[in-house]
């Protein structure tokens, strides 16, 4: 995936404006981070450019190919942690991961489900069922789950929720390593401080508009607070 | 084709592992469906004879019931942890994800039918053994029917805040002529002199709802899943 352009998108749901024109362009290699309060349209942008949801106007297009005319193609290519976990509490870590190993195909599952345990420091409870880990361990079997196919452009959704000081730094550390291998993250999140030792770029949103970033060297927050001040009343 | 069909393949095994492991679908549709039969039996049989046909009536209203608290708690657990759109997600054909949840669900219907039927036949004294080959027949395309407009409407509703109303509303019209053809197919089966020029009619009408709902809800899952 060389590119990925949002041009001119909008999502309503009835007669509510969930996105209003968004339009941006990012590279393989960033990491994005998609900012604005509550309500203000990141899960639903983020779940457009997961091709969960279609615009109602306007485009995304993947490199040179939509999400309508690549299908199953464009969706092996991209990643997804939700702020729901995609996880069964039914199965273990390792039968969660094998089993999204084997829907998407992947050659070798014992060895790719392995890998990933380790990733997510889980290989000694590998075989524990998912429903009795905690919100920091299950956030690292979905995170995990979320890569396994190694995707060219990881969208995560409130990442830090819930997690410790320990389990932010994994995940900080996780999405760098994921970032110089080339790979595009955009991220949704409230955590400004976080994001802004992350990011390599930042998109406000508010009120579902996207809003300019005055960029300028300041620190995230205060360019975050100036867009939502900046708001139309 | 091959991946159709793993896809398939993985998605049941994946509800049947969870499945055993709570047994929550299993118990309550069970319960459920044979306090059913046990409140008709009690209420209809009177000095140990039933009204005409009513053994294939109640079979299918207990089918009906059991199915739609099936199919409403299968997606209500994809729903807990948003799984329906990690399975969405996937790089596999939208339609063979529908087919896996499909089957998941008329493996648990069996199960409760393979309980319903012998109930019916000592509570009603219907003659099950008359015909078991066309019963059986009878049940599965029924309940194929039923199951595959009731799959795609579930799966549609997940993230509707009112599903559990919605899903009886939307699934019992479209499915009322699957029931009168299961109904009325049982009863010419199940009757002292069992007709089975009328249950063949009956059965051939079952068959034709199963292909054109199938067809319907494999055509339209993957578009009305994605908004």
């Amino acid at each position: 995936m060389n590119q990925l352009t949002v041009a001119g998108v909008s999502k309503y749901f009835g007669r509510r404006k969930a996105l209003t024109n968004v339009t941006f362009t990012c590279e393989p290699g960033q990491i994005v981070g998609l900012l604005g309060p509550n309500g203000a349209g990141k899960s639903t942008l983020l779940n457009i450019l997961a091709t969960l949801l279609s615009p109602s106007k306007g485009a995304v297009t993947y490199g040179d190919r939509s999400a309508v005319d690549g299908g199953a193609e464009i969706r092996g290519r991209i990643g997804m942690l939700g702020h729901d976990l995609f996880l069964y509490p039914e199965l273990t870590a390792r039968e969660n991961l094998a089993f999204f190993a084997e829907l998407y195909g992947l050659p070798d599952v014992s060895r790719v489900v392995t890998h990933a345990l380790e990733q997510a420091g889980l290989s000694a409870r590998a075989d524990d069922y998912v429903s009795g880990f905690s919100r920091g361990m299950r956030q690292r079997v979905a995170l995990e789950r979320a890569l396994l196919h190694d995707p060219a452009l990881v969208l995560l959704d409130e990442p830090f929720t819930g997690l410790d000081q320990a389990s932010t730094a994994a995940l900080v550390s996780r999405l760098r390593d994921r970032q110089r291998a080339g790979r595009l993250i955009i991220l949704a999140t409230h955590d400004l401080d976080i994001a802004d030792t992350l990011v390599t770029r930042a998109i406000f949103l508010i009120d579902g508009k996207p809003v300019e970033d005055a960029g300028g060297g300041r620190p995230l927050r205060e360019r975050y607070q100036a867009a939502v001040a900046a708001r139309p009343a | 084709m091959s991946a159709f069909f793993r896809v398939v393949w993985i998605v049941v095994k994946k509800d049947v592992t969870v499945e055993v492991r709570s047994l929550e679908l299993v118990l309550t549709t069970v319960f459920f469906a044979v306090t059913v039969v046990l409140m008709f039996a009690f209420g209809l049989v009177v000095q140990g004879a039933a009204i005409d046909d009513v053994s294939a009536a109640i079979l299918w209203i207990a089918i009906a019931f059991s199915g739609t608290l099936a199919l409403g708690r299968t997606f209500e657990r994809e729903r807990q942890n948003d799984t329906l759109r990690a399975l969405l997600l996937a790089p596999a054909d939208r339609p063979a994800i529908y087919v896996g949840k499909l089957i998941g669900i008329l493996l648990l219907l069996a199960l409760v039918e393979a309980v319903l039927v012998p109930l019916i036949g000592l509570f009603f004294n219907a003659p099950i053994f008359a015909h078991p080959g066309r019963l059986v027949l009878m049940l599965v395309a029924g309940t194929i029917g039923f199951c595959a407009v009731g799959t795609l409407f579930a799966a549609m509703l997940v993230r509707a805040r009112t599903r559990d109303v919605l899903l009886p509303i939307m699934l019992y019209p479209m499915t009322v002529p699957v029931m009168i053809a299961g109904v009325r197919g049982t009863a010419a089966l199940l009757q002292p002199a069992p007709d089975l020029a009328m249950a063949q009619f009956w059965l051939g009408l079952l068959g034709a709802f199963d292909v054109v709902f199938l067809i319907l809800a494999l055509w339209t899952f993957d578009p009305v899943m994605t908004d």
